[in-house]
């Protein structure tokens, strides 16, 4: 990869103030950046570490009850600590492989927002809260699109609040090269109704599926979705598979995510 | 260039690097640790894990910079100074756990990551914990045997398939 200048700074504010120069980047744990830097697809002039930052570190419980997860905290430790939350706990259990996940950071999966990434699925079926250096993002606003964001410019992740459903779950259909998602589908089934969301499929990125969504809010079984599948046009086509076949795994997946969310 | 500090298998060394210059770069090239190998440079293979502050991580996708004061551990710092291999390492030779060698080190420092965290793994686990190491040679069975084996668990029931 290109050369770059290297910084690690402890503070949010330190690390806003390093980004403010051109062509700088944040880095996470670089289980995504530095594999696209060796292949010369991105060339920052600087990489502004954040995991020297203290206060984007772990996990905690929020006044009303949200599961607050700091930008800089890793898969493990999500893995291992968010045990109020089974669903995500699950999810971030089976990203990549034990090593990628010892690295591997959920700010920086979310501002990445790979259109298969296992992460985003479940922000945006949590209705999760984004919080920047500058302001809160809802779940619905904050992906636009493959690898796009409502992040501006030098702007840092710094926690995300989740909150908590009654009934969740995460199924993975792995493209087993990549140990990403050839489809992933993340429900989530909270008091005022279930949401669905679909990773790995649409070549808009992550997105909720309404038409279970509705189903399931009025009756949270398999059988309420069953035969039920979302529409071909606009899903990924590939080697790994074609969009019908994309397609039809929404509808398996969402099926398997309901029963064994219980 | 700046310098770079950690303390790897115990001891401090120091050396200059890049932005750029990763975990494995570092290893090899300037602290002659060679242990550490790099297969596919992509973090898929897995040959190049070491562990960083007791936990591994696959070093081709780690900067030098970002181990500044790190304790690190590679493959050299396994055995005992007068040679004699560790657990592990003796179960993978009893066992036949490799053919070429290329993998083993990141196949051993793996799977001491998951014997510390989980002294008596099933098979299955094993099978899990290894997802991110590859070998080509062995066909995993007599990796994950004398990983069983290193554990203190009862192999012999277990066919060399």
């Amino acid at each position: 990869m290109y050369n770059f200048d290297f910084e690690k700074p402890s503070t949010i504010a330190d690390a806003v103030s390093a980004l403010g120069s051109e062509d700088a980047q944040a880095l996470g744990g670089g289980q995504t950046l530095l594999p696209t830097m060796k292949q010369r697809l991105a060339s920052p002039s600087k990489l502004v570490s954040l995991n020297g930052i203290a206060e984007m570190q772990g996990i905690c419980t929020g006044d009303d009850g949200a599961l607050c997860i700091g930008g800089a905290t890793t898969h493990a430790a999500v893995a291992a600590g968010a045990g109020v939350y089974p669903g995500l706990a699950g999810l971030a259990a089976g990203i990549g492989d034990p090593a990628v996940r010892a690295r591997g950071t959920i700010g920086g999966s979310l501002a990445n927002n790979d259109p298969s990434a296992c992460y985003p699925a479940g922000a945006l079926a949590s209705g999760a809260t984004f919080v920047t250096n500058a302001r809160e993002i809802a779940a619905d606003d904050y992906f636009q699109g493959m690898f796009t964001t409502a992040l501006d410019e030098g702007e840092i992740l710094t926690e995300v609040r989740f909150p908590v459903p009654e009934a969740s779950n995460y199924q993975k259909f792995e493209q087993p090269a990549s140990r990403f998602a050839l489809v992933g589908v993340f429900v989530a089934k909270y008091a005022d109704g279930v949401r669905v969301a679909v990773t790995g499929a649409s070549e808009e990125g992550v997105f909720r599926w309404t038409e279970a969504e509705t189903a399931l809010s009025g009756n949270f079984s398999a059988d309420a979705i069953a035969d039920m599948a979302p529409g071909a046009d606009g899903m990924i086509s590939d080697l790994h598979g074609t969009a019908a076949y994309r397609a039809h795994l929404v509808g398996v997946l969402t099926r398997r995510a309901v029963t064994a969310a219980g | 260039m700046s310098q770079v500090t950690m303390t790897v298998n115990g001891k401090e060394m120091s050396g200059d690097a890049e932005g750029r210059t990763l975990l494995s770069q570092f290893l090899r090239d300037t602290l002659d640790l060679t242990g550490t190998h790099v297969g596919c440079d992509t973090s898929q293979c897995g040959a190049c894990v070491v562990h960083v502050d007791g936990v591994a991580v696959k070093a081709c996708t780690m900067l030098a910079m970002e181990a500044e004061g790190a304790s690190v551990d590679t493959i050299e710092g396994q055995a005992a100074p007068d040679g004699t291999l560790n657990a592990l390492q003796q179960a993978f030779q009893d066992h036949h756990g490799l053919q070429c060698g290329f993998c083993t080190p990141g196949m051993i420092m793996s799977a001491a990551d998951l014997l510390k965290n989980n002294p008596q793994p099933t098979e299955a686990e094993v099978r899990h914990h290894l997802e991110g190491n590859i070998c080509r040679c062995t066909g995993y069975h007599n990796i994950v045997k004398a990983i069983l084996a290193a554990s203190g668990q009862d192999v012999s029931s277990i066919a060399a398939e």
